[in-house]
């Protein structure tokens, strides 16, 4: 039996929707699952990205982690997939940009409202958030884009099943959708 | 001889005064346009419509049909081009459209559905825009104006009033409203004029009427642009 | 103020087309153009303050918020970047205490960059209130924060400060041989108008802008008039108000025969406009000039009150019955206003944005009504041709491009200035005259131009191969291609008026992706991104500044594609803005500087 397509996903500055609609693909799963495993991914738990052919990439990159995370995706995947609207715009974590990163954090940790103890986190485990949330297409390389907040379920099927069936993958009006 | 052009190769007739946009609407011809509307004077200025007419490229909707011209429309080249100037759009302005009330019925969304738009392709500008949400009835989100100028239009040919203009160069250019206060409660823009409705994007919306249509039940999410485009801007193509 | 303001209005008659006039008078009496001076003005013209405030923001010489009472200005054109442009200027910054960009908190100076003035034979070079500053220096420098300091009011500044030359080299057809005031009428009076207008046609006289239209044609065209009018009674016709104006908006870096033209040749101009006048029906005549040209106003002005006097101009010219006369209008700092049509809005009093064509001026231009617009030594030659025939200056030049064509040298050359050619000269024998060696390149025609090399010397002067405006910057062998790229491109992202969407979004996009590959940001597909984003401007551009904005980029890309590659990495990808400088204000906040606090650039080898 052939080896199975190996296929990562993660999810950046993402809220995991788009993850959720991938699940919604449901029974077709199954089918999925006879020709594909999976790497790193939050479904299974897998901490790393390593050799795989299709990287899935939800969210879009707002703090030095999603620089790491995505750059072991780019290294690590043969094809790179940016999913959903906020890996591919910044969605609206990048609703943050039209305010000063200074503003946002001093809201959030020294004078907004019900803030006790007062003080920006400074421990090392913890990731610097950029100075505004960037699309991925703008940190690496990018190879498919799927719109959709989230993209539907038959968007992950008509797109897996194109590339897993040596097709060029191409969606059809009714598939493309920004919201 | 009968006045006709070709569009594609197709033969489309047209009437003497007609731009080739208004000929090839009436012809059943779709032409890919956001600052067009066909009850205002012609804009000419998003470029989505540039059709090539024997070998140059000109803006369908501001240049008029003669005799003899040679269009092209529906080519490969132009629609990865106005796929591009989309994408322009779309990078020069804050479009989030999960966030915005006009989804679904947005004609910059629809026009990027059309061109099957999957990313935005350049790097995005993210400009500081401000919201101005003083008036009682209307709101403006300028994060989302693409300066079409139909509200300035729409509010100086069908309101006989002169609410909106279009200041600054290049890329500071940015709407400004005729009022001393700068602000839109300041003026006499009311909720029933067309100026208010006319916005092919979410930047201008009628307060209170959120989500009356459900997200999925809206204009484009069904129909394509063309289709609709045709049955509102041309009567005989919407019966 | 509200007396100042209401005299002004009264003085301009209340016409909104004299916006830009009062909005410069306004500007400079209170350093910037205040809300209450908007809304009176908006009730006094009787337009809406929108319109005002978008000409104010369209302008780069009107301001919203107040300016230093001394505005300076420093020219930003290439060559007084060769010439020590930065270091001048930051020298300035520090002697007066100003950032670049702002106002001192005193409100007493205000420092800032501005397109190209002109005056790129005597550069570095800038504007003190609208007044041109030459051949500045340190020592120039340091008088002029001292004269600052001390609060003196300019016209008790050395006048050398302001002194500006011709720089002539090398007069011919036009230049040698200035006609006598009036002799190009009284010829063609003589002659007849339409005898006189077949002259020129014999002539085979092009538009000395660039584009090179006929002009003959142009101005027959202009009395032909729109279509519906051709059939009219002749006495209609003839009623048919129409228009000649000059466009003196000389605005493409590196260009400034004009302002030599108008500076010692301005009778020939004006008298080429009046013969314009007389042969098209005109009645009114307009010079559009660049506001950074003001120095020159009230000469010109002068000029026409001289031509008044003489019977030249006003109402029954040399008693043949012609009534003409002619206004200058200054601009405010817009490149965009040298296209024929956005110069004819802005001379409406609107933000010069170019009208959708057809139609053309020739039939609707200033005012709706028929107008020809011809470029200030377009007019000059028509006077001499008037004159000595159109045999005369056919007889020079190539079969395409009939004549001289008078140059602005400047750059890296030992003669800076005003060379005037026949057309079909070598570029070689142009760099003999003006004393350049060691060339590396030429950019011919300004930034939306061509950049030819050292290998293409042999080529012509000429409409049919190297056209040109007028501007000639040379650049020797020290002298880095991408930084002059880079300083055109970043001039079309800044003059851009933001009408169609190609070039406004277009234009930023190139500057944006020009200086990712010049930072060394750039990867693998970068230079192809570059080229597809240029040919898009290109194409889909709705007037000739954006048709013309990548230019710069596909005339070098074209000749020198190892420069470009060379600054791209051997890698797949790289983000076009600095990682690790976009971690800086959350670093400072929370006090970090360990490793995880940093990010490369681009991924480490592991």
């Amino acid at each position: 039996m052939a080896s199975k397509i190996r296929v990562a996903t993660t999810s950046l500055a993402g809220c995991f929707g788009c993850h959720m609609s991938f699940l919604d693909i449901d029974e077709r799963m199954l089918q999925l699952a006879e020709v594909v495993e999976f790497g790193r991914s939050p479904i299974n738990d897998i901490e790393h990205c390593t050799n795989c052919d299709i990287g899935l990439i939800e969210g879009g990159v707002c703090n030095s982690e999603n620089v790491h995370v995505l750059r072991e995706f780019r290294k690590n995947c043969k094809i790179l997939v940016a999913v959903g609207a906020c890996a591919i715009n910044g969605g609206l974590p990048a609703m943050r940009n039209f305010i000063p990163l200074e503003e946002c954090l001093a809201e959030a940790y020294l004078d907004g409202i019900g803030v006790e103890n007062p003080q920006i986190p400074s421990d090392p485990e913890l990731p610097l958030l950029l100075d505004k949330v960037r699309p991925i297409h703008e940190v690496v390389k990018i190879d498919y884009f799927l719109p959709g907040c989230p993209p539907s379920a038959d968007v992950f099927w008509k797109f897996l099943t194109d590339l897993l069936d040596g097709r060029e993958p191409s969606l059809s009006y009714e598939l493309v959708h920004y919201d | 001889m009968s006045n006709t052009i070709t569009i594609d190769g197709n033969t489309v007739p047209f009437e003497d005064g007609q731009t080739i946009m208004e000929a090839a609407t009436a012809a059943g011809v779709y032409i890919p346009h956001l600052c067009h509307h066909p009850e205002f004077t012609p804009h000419g200025s998003c470029k989505l419509c540039t059709v090539n007419v024997n070998g140059r490229n000109c803006s369908a909707c501001t240049f008029p049909a003669m005799e003899g011209q040679n269009v092209l429309n529906n080519t490969r080249e132009l629609t990865d081009d106005r796929r591009k100037i989309t994408q322009m759009l779309f990078v020069e302005g804050n479009h989030l459209c999960p966030g915005c009330e006009k989804t679904g019925n947005c004609q910059l969304q629809a026009v990027a559905y059309h061109l099957n738009m999957l990313d935005n392709h350049f790097p995005h500008f993210y400009p500081s825009r401000e919201l101005d949400a003083s008036h009682a009835e209307v709101m403006i989100d300028h994060n989302r104006c693409i300066f079409c100028t139909l509200c300035v239009r729409a509010s100086q040919q069908k309101d006989g009033k002169d609410v909106f203009a279009i200041s600054g160069r290049g890329l500071n250019k940015h709407l400004i409203i005729n009022s001393q206060s700068g602000l839109l409660k300041d003026t006499d823009l009311e909720a029933t004029d067309e100026a208010a409705h006319i916005c092919p994007t979410g930047a201008i919306l009628i307060k209170r009427t959120g989500y009356q249509v459900p997200i999925g039940e809206r204009i484009y999410d069904h129909k394509q642009i063309d289709q609709v485009s045709l049955e509102t801007e041309h009567p005989r193509h919407g019966e | 103020m509200k007396q100042f303001i209401q005299d002004l209005a009264e003085k301009n008659h209340y016409q909104a087309t004299h916006l830009l006039q009062i909005l410069r008078a306004i500007q400079s009496r209170y350093y910037y153009v205040p809300e209450d001076a908007i809304e009176q003005l908006a009730g006094l013209l009787q337009i809406p303050r929108t319109q005002i405030i978008s000409v104010v923001e369209f302008y780069s010489f009107f301001h919203l918020t107040p300016r230093g009472q001394y505005e300076l200005l420093i020219s930003d054109s290439i060559t007084d970047h060769m010439l020590g442009k930065i270091d001048l200027t930051g020298y300035l910054a520090k002697q007066l205490n100003v950032a670049v960009g702002a106002v001192r908190d005193d409100g007493l100076v205000s420092l800032d960059n501005t397109s190209c003035t002109g005056m790129c034979d005597q550069g570095p070079a800038g504007l003190i209130n609208g007044y041109p500053l030459t051949l500045l220096d340190r020592t120039r420098i340091d008088l002029i924060t001292e004269l600052i300091n001390q609060q003196k009011p300019l016209a008790e500044w050395p006048v050398e400060l302001f002194h500006v030359d011709d720089n002539i080299y090398k007069p011919d057809l036009l230049l040698q041989q200035q006609i006598d005031d009036g002799s190009a009428l009284r010829t063609a009076f003589k002659r007849g108008m339409q005898e006189t207008l077949a002259e020129i046609d014999k002539s085979g006289l092009r538009g000395r802008g660039g584009a090179g239209y006929n002009t003959a044609w142009k101005w027959h065209l202009c009395y032909e008039g729109p279509e519906e009018d051709a059939f009219c009674e002749v006495a209609t016709h003839n009623q048919q108000q129409r228009y000649v104006v000059c466009n003196a908006d000389e605005g493409e870096p590196g260009t400034f025969k004009d302002r030599v033209l108008l500076n010692s040749y301005a009778h020939q101009v004006f008298e080429g406009m009046t013969l314009c006048a007389a042969i098209i029906g005109a009645q009114q005549g307009f010079l559009y000039l660049r506001g950074e040209y003001l120095h020159l106003y009230d000469k010109l002005q002068s000029v026409l009150d001289q031509r008044r006097q003489a019977g030249l101009l006003g109402n029954n010219i040399l008693n043949e019955g012609l009534n003409f006369d002619i206004e200058i209008c200054l601009g405010a700092g817009a490149y965009i206003c040298g296209e024929e049509s956005a110069l004819i809005e802005s001379l409406e009093g609107k933000m010069g944005i170019p009208r959708n064509r057809p139609p053309y001026p020739v039939t609707q231009g200033y005012l709706g009504k028929p107008t020809v617009v011809n470029n200030v030594e377009t007019f000059m030659a028509a006077a001499s041709i008037a004159v000595n025939g159109g045999g005369w200056f056919a007889g020079v030049g190539t079969e395409k491009s009939k004549g001289t064509k008078i140059l602005s040298i400047c750059g890296d050359c030992a003669r800076p200035g005003i060379y005037e050619y026949p057309f079909g000269t070598s570029i070689q024998s142009v760099l003999n005259d003006c004393g350049a060696s060691d060339v590396l390149g030429i950019q011919i025609g300004g930034p939306s131009g061509t950049f030819i090399s050292n290998q293409e010397f042999d080529r012509k002067l000429a409409f049919e191969d190297l056209a040109t405006g007028g501007s000639f910057i040379v650049f020797n062998n020290s002298r880095n291609i991408l930084d002059i790229v880079n300083n055109f491109t970043h001039f079309f992202a800044h003059e851009s008026c933001g009408f169609c969407t190609p070039c406004r979004v277009g234009t930023a996009l190139l500057k944006k992706q020009l200086d990712k590959i010049i930072e060394g940001y750039g990867s693998a597909g970068d230079v192809v991104a570059l080229e597809e984003l240029c040919q898009l401007i290109k194409k889909h551009s709705h007037c000739g500044l954006g048709q013309t904005a990548a230019n710069p980029v596909l005339t070098t890309l074209e000749r020198y594609p190892e420069l470009y590659q060379s600054k791209l990495k051997k890698i797949s990808y790289e983000p076009g803005f600095d990682l690790d400088g976009a971690l800086e204000t959350a670093r400072r906040m929370a006090n970090r500087n360990d490793a995880g606090a940093h990010l490369t650039q681009v991924e480490e080898e592991s």
